[in-house]
């Protein structure tokens, strides 16, 4: 009897590591690099909160050109890694290449969409977001006009562009909105010095508030806004600490509770495939307030956020999705 | 905004973007004028720029990161001089494979040492080279005409700027009125001539390439710490070649360069500027076209109007004593 419990517990130990071996979450970053203090540092952070949390190691890559993300999502598919995580629009055809070979991996792609069975895509209203931060921008521009810098000219950054431009026209109907893209390619997310430059000749054109799109770019634009004493607006991460006083507020995307999400999910045998888009609503995406800037937010702005937030989420203002009609109104 | 204070602005931005093109193609007519090939400014250049970043960060003081990408950029001179000059290789290949160096090791090192995926800290304000504001400056703003130009574009640059207009006269003060600069002329000409005359061309060359080295470490500085405020990956972008580009549309002469290397700067600024602008009768332009201008400009420039560019009759040619 004995004997039987001792190998029952034996069998229900295996049968434990065994389930959990099933969990091998993998992420392919964005070109951007890791630690680009933006949208793939808080990739990473979701996926370092489920390591310390559950005590799961996840294997990551980060692709230096556009050509290895398909190479790295097989990769760690061929070697049995569940769930695989894609942090980048610019992995969408190589996922559904990949996803196509390995149906009984379950992979989660953040800012596009794949429409396969074993994917689960995550996709952010980023206009609302920006909404948010232009609406501030709006109200903080004495001059009445601020700046867009963005990273690589594709739909999903003109969809910030557009959301930031409705915010600040929201604040202030005669608001002027400059708009510079830094490239074309995949190095405009690494080209501080053309992004310093474009907020410089933002600047000199009388904006005040400069908003950075473009991921470890937007620090080149942060840098030049301090240095000419005027603000910036971070993007992904909560930028606020970088240059407290100058950084007026982030516009975060909820990428690291994406991460974090799917990789518990899968854990916990929840995977579902489909696409969810996360806005204000969903706590998807905000504006970031914290001791860095809250000496730059008079309590009007904050008032005036918090407006915005319930009437979005109330369905009264609506805020328009570039990447509906590629085209935006303002 | 009117168009005077736009075109102000524009030259500002102008000679913000030449600068570390102007270092580096000085520096590559050192050693092209000397009769060595150095298609690794672009390693030198952004190998400096990471140790003018890592030194600035670790120490506070922006003058030893000056000092340290100026010894690195050294550095890779004399390796490129040890293989193309003593051991007499291909002088192409060898600073193709310095770029590579660089491109990697940068990388590598500022991995392993921060782990911010390549980049280094942002450095802090105190360790960069501030603007300078020269004096008057404020006072002189609302002048007309003038006072933009003072204000905006001599006045409020960092000290390098200012480094790097005087290296023009320096440089051409050097080549064509010193014994040196002669002799380093002479040994891209004729090295056979330069030896009967009892000169070393080894010592001379392996001397050039030292100086092409501490120019091209200031634009590796320029670039890290004083245009931005921290090393990224890859951050020269190719600013090496250009102001290769720049040196052979400036036929190797140090004025030229100067002016080859503003129009190149001046190029990029208008791209930068005409974004999302309305152009009378066309509306907006894709920005692609203006991204792309200064290159067709080159080409256009390069092919029909400069005339034939002539090398040094001695580049690229590794000099062998006695056959």
């Amino acid at each position: 009897m004995k004997k039987t419990l001792l190998s029952l517990m034996a069998l229900a130990a295996m049968a434990g590591t065994a389930l959990a071996a099933d969990v091998k979450p993998a992420v392919v970053y964005g070109t951007g690099g890791k630690f680009d203090k933006s949208f793939n540092e808080a990739a990473y952070n979701g996926a370092e909160k489920f390591k310390k949390e559950t005590g799961i190691d996840y294997r990551d890559f980060e692709p230096t050109s556009d050509t290895q993300g398909e190479q790295a999502l097989r990769n760690f598919a061929s070697r049995g890694y569940n769930p695989v995580v894609a942090v980048s629009f610019a992995w969408t055809s190589a996922l559904e290449k990949v996803a196509g070979e390995f149906p009984d991996t379950k992979f989660y792609i953040i800012d596009s969409v794949v429409d396969l069975k074993n994917v689960h895509s995550i996709v952010y209203k980023e206009e609302e977001g920006s909404y948010l931060v232009g609406l501030l921008a709006g109200m903080k521009a004495k001059s009445g006009k601020v700046g867009f810098v963005g990273g690589m000219d594709i739909p999903l950054i003109r969809k910030f562009a557009c959301g930031y431009a409705q915010g600040a026209k929201a604040a202030n109907a005669k608001t002027e909105v400059f708009q510079n893209m830094i490239g074309t390619t995949g190095a405009a997310w690494n080209d501080p010095v053309r992004a310093g430059e474009l907020t410089k000749n933002q600047i000199d054109q009388g904006a005040e508030v400069i908003y950075a799109a473009a991921g470890a770019s937007g620090l080149g634009v942060l840098q030049t806004a301090a240095d000419n004493k005027k603000f910036s607006i971070g993007v992904d991460s909560n930028q606020n600490y970088l240059h407290p006083g100058s950084v007026l507020t982030s516009m975060v995307k909820g990428v690291d509770l994406a991460v974090y999400n799917a990789f518990s999910d899968v854990k916990n045998d929840k995977f579902a495939a489909g696409t969810q888009a996360l806005g204000i609503k969903e706590g998807g995406v905000s504006a970031a307030l914290d001791d860095s800037n809250k000496s730059l937010i008079t309590p009007e702005m904050l008032a005036a956020v918090e407006k915005a937030k319930a009437d979005i989420i109330a369905g009264t203002v609506k805020v328009h999705d570039y990447m509906s009609d590629n085209a935006c109104p303002m | 905004m009117d168009n005077y204070e736009i075109f102000v602005s524009m030259l500002g931005s102008t000679v913000r973007l030449s600068i570390p093109l102007i270092f580096t193609a000085l520096a590559g007519l050192f050693s092209e004028r000397a009769g060595i090939f150095d298609i690794g400014l672009e390693g030198k250049m952004l190998a400096s720029a990471f140790a003018a970043a890592c030194v600035a960060y670790a120490t506070g003081n922006a003058w030893l990161g000056l000092l340290a990408g100026i010894g690195i950029s050294i550095l890779f001179g004399l390796i490129h001089g040890f293989a193309s000059i003593t051991n007499r290789g291909n002088q192409i290949v060898s600073g193709v494979a310095l770029n590579f160096v660089a491109a990697g090791l940068t990388v590598v090192l500022g991995q392993a040492w921060f782990s911010q995926g390549g980049r280094t800290p942002q450095v802090p304000n105190g360790a960069r080279f501030d603007p300078i504001i020269l004096p008057g400056a404020e006072a002189m703003r609302h002048v007309p005409i003038i006072g933009p130009l003072y204000s905006q574009v001599i006045s409020g640059n960092n000290i390098l700027t200012y480094i790097a207009f005087l290296m023009v006269p320096l440089s051409w003060w050097v080549l064509y009125r010193t014994r040196f600069g002669l002799r380093l002329r002479a040994v891209g000409e004729n090295p056979g001539a330069v030896d009967t005359a009892g000169i070393s061309v080894t010592w001379l060359r392996y001397r050039a390439l030292i100086v092409a080295g501490f120019l091209c470490g200031f634009s590796g500085a320029y670039l890290a710490i004083a245009q931005s405020a921290a090393f990224i990956n890859n951050m020269s972008a190719g600013k090496g070649y250009i102001a290769l580009a720049a040196l052979i549309f400036a036929k190797w002469k140090p004025v030229p360069v100067m002016f080859a290397c503003l129009l190149f700067g001046f190029l990029d600024a208008f791209a930068n500027f005409m974004q999302g602008k309305q152009l009378p009768l066309v509306g907006e332009v894709p920005v692609q076209i203006f991204q792309a201008l200064p290159y067709i400009l080159t080409c256009v420039l390069l092919a029909g109007f400069i005339g034939v560019a002539r090398p040094p009759k001695a580049g690229g040619v590794p000099y062998t004593k006695e056959r």
